[in-house]
């Protein structure tokens, strides 16, 4: 059940990949490795418990406070002049629907 | 006893794995930023949340139990905050959220 809650992890996180890498706004990519980062939380704990070395646990406690820090301070920077969006950048997301 | 808890930690873990996959899915799939938001949102706190759970019934020993309630908890609190933080940064910044009225106008 571990190995197979694994795997599943893994499609998870190759699908929010393709999100981060196709993403139209500069949102969408942040909302991705935002995912990503959670997901490898959760696969890092899984690994721990496949391999029988619970220890990776202190790894992903890190890794999840990397990842809140990361978001929150890119976002920070997202109010510069250099990340405005432009609502008409979301034209092309409205066409695909 | 001992099948039991082994059975009940499966289910919790592939029901999260299930999960997860489907956050995947809804985040590739989904027409607007606000809507990817609620699929991240699912894996974010219920998929994690299962998982977690399903790992602290097989757990050796009380100090990785400990560790895993961390984690839980730093989950629960932190992932709604980062999105919470995202989409108000989106909004504010002028990405609208796509309306039903402008796909169908006058309708």
């Amino acid at each position: 059940m571990l190995i197979a809650t694994t795997v599943a992890i893994l499609v998870a996180m190759f699908l929010a990949m393709i999100r981060g890498i196709v993403g139209p706004t500069f949102y969408d990519r942040i909302l991705a490795v935002n995912m990503f980062g959670t997901k490898t939380v959760l696969f890092i704990s899984l690994i721990g418990f496949v391999m029988g070395r619970p220890e990776f646990l202190d790894i992903a406690i890190v890794y999840a406070l990397l990842n809140f820090i990361s978001v929150i301070g890119v976002l920070h920077f997202s109010g510069s002049v250099e990340f405005r969006h432009d609502d008409h950048d979301n034209s092309t997301v409205e066409k695909d629907s | 006893m001992d099948i039991v808890i082994a059975v009940v930690s499966a289910i919790f873990l592939l029901l999260g794995g299930f999960l997860c996959v489907t956050g995947g899915v809804g985040i590739l799939r989904f027409p607007d930023f606000y809507t990817r938001i609620h699929a991240t949102g699912v894996t974010d706190t219920l998929g994690a949340g299962l998982i977690l759970i399903g790992l602290m019934l097989q757990v050796p020993d009380v100090l990785v139990l400990v560790k895993l309630v961390i984690i839980l908890l730093m989950t629960l609190f932190i992932n709604p905050v980062a999105t919470h933080a995202l989409a108000q940064a989106a909004l504010k910044s002028g990405l609208s959220p796509l309306l039903q009225s402008k796909n169908h106008k006058g309708g």
